[in-house]
């Protein structure tokens, strides 16, 4: 009798779970209780990475400085166009009455060692509810988009990788602005878009971008670059393959971008048509 | 739960919550499907053991706190964690008194009807393209059966859990 009940239960729960983030309060209270069972979980990798940090050599440590004191540099020249470019391009997004902003406030994660399913592409990091952190927000690394964020709960969230076979992108190609949707594969190393016809202009080596369409990636990160486009006569769209340039496979760190009002798609639409 | 002949609560918590531990402990990549089920094992050995204490509601809340813990369906563990422990209260009088190799058997093939428990809610879910290794846990599970058995009834009696 009681089994009855509770499978009654567990579908009413899936099934308003599934719909709407009805549920997330439930979901928070019971992560905030087991997360003493992350810890401990997460102790194994710690241990490891404090050993590794412990025993570097000093050689090591000041050869890394290095590399990456010249990285600093390099990329503080590179900032110092970009400044100077951002001010014109805000010049003259002003002169076509359309909003743009190129640095978004951003939120640094690491991510916590657990495994979490493994037949979806969901990873769990660091920060969550006190820090911040809302559904739905942008998640990007050093390269490019790596997801969204799927659920928060006090000390940590979840986010869901663009490479989930249930994540579609909104993106366009970065040479002339074709738009299109990103479909996950359940792979790290390869996205699909299947909507674009044969004859779409989109070629293999061209940047893919996020389009801001949709609302929840801003407009502009990379996403991947085109690595095949098969073509089957038979079917009017093509096949093509996407390689994404953020790591998804060694996720590290992660950056936050922050949940704002994306640029309305009409004045976007009107850039490029 | 309380009453004051049944004593090793403790032990059965510590067990489970092991459990959830090596649940979401990292292994390497590519190692991961192969899993085995440590929250399903556990559970089986103590139901088995211990019908009265270790029911239904204990595998649907171990459930819930999985699904949390790995970010599925809430609601999908618990669903097959309750079944899983359902069948083996149903069944356990006879199960209990096999052999260890066809006990092995009979986890085998609860733990795949737990699993299809799961696809099908997968598949509701719209995303249910999974290849074979989807059943690789369950397989490793009843390899490792005997080993879970003996050390778990080994740390009962020498806790005289009842």
């Amino acid at each position: 009798m009681r089994f009855v009940l509770l499978v009654v239960v567990s579908l009413g729960l899936m099934m308003s779970d599934y719909r709407q983030g009805l549920l997330d309060p439930i979901r928070q209270t019971v992560s905030a209780i087991a997360h003493p069972i992350r810890l401990v979980a997460e102790l194994p990798t710690q241990l490891i990475e404090t050993a590794d940090q412990q025993f570097a050599s000093r050689r090591q440590l000041m050869a890394e400085n290095e590399r990456l004191r010249n990285r600093q540099q390099v990329f503080q020249a590179r900032l110092q166009r970009l400044d100077a470019l951002e001010v014109e391009n805000i010049r003259l997004r002003s002169l076509l009455d359309s909003s743009y902003d190129l640095e978004q406030p951003v939120l640094i994660a690491e991510l916590v060692q657990v495994d979490l399913d493994p037949f979806s592409h969901v990873i769990e990091i660091d920060k969550g509810l006190g820090a911040g952190v809302e559904v739905g927000q942008a998640v990007i690394d050093a390269s490019g988009v790596i997801g969204q964020v799927d659920h928060v709960a006090p000390f940590s969230a979840t986010i869901r990788l663009i490479s989930d076979p249930g994540h579609a992108t909104p993106v366009q190609v970065n040479r002339n602005g074709l738009r299109s949707v990103a479909l996950g594969a359940g792979r790290t190393d390869v996205l699909n878009i299947n909507s674009l016809p044969n004859n779409a202009d989109i070629q293999i080596g061209d940047l893919v971008v996020t389009s801001g369409l949709g609302g929840r990636f801003p407009t502009g990160y990379p996403v991947g670059e085109v690595s095949a486009i098969k073509t089957n006569p038979g079917d009017s769209f093509s096949t093509i393959q996407i390689a994404p340039s953020g790591a998804l496979g060694r996720i590290q760190e992660v950056l936050l971008i922050r949940h704002e009002p994306a640029p309305t798609p009409q004045a976007e639409a009107g850039d490029d048509e | 739960m309380n009453s004051p002949r049944s004593r090793g609560g403790w032990l059965i918590t510590a067990t489970v919550l092991l459990a959830l531990v090596l649940t979401i402990v990292p292994l390497p990549s590519g190692l991961g499907a192969f899993r085995p089920e440590w929250i399903g094992l556990v559970l089986i050995y103590w139901s088995l053991a211990l019908p009265n204490r270790v029911g239904v509601g204990v595998a649907w809340l171990t459930g819930i706190v999985q699904d949390v813990l790995q970010s599925t369906l809430l609601g999908a563990h618990a669903l097959s964690l309750a079944l899983t422990v359902f069948i083996i209260i149903q069944l356990h009088q006879r199960i209990r008194n096999l052999p260890i190799w066809q006990q092995a058997l009979n986890v085998f093939a609860i733990l795949l009807i737990a699993r299809v428990s799961l696809l099908w809610i997968r598949g509701l879910g719209g995303s249910a393209e999974f290849g074979w290794q989807f059943w690789m846990p369950a397989l490793v599970s009843a390899a490792l059966w005997p080993i879970i058995f003996m050390l778990l009834r080994g740390l009962r009696r020498y806790y005289r859990v009842n």
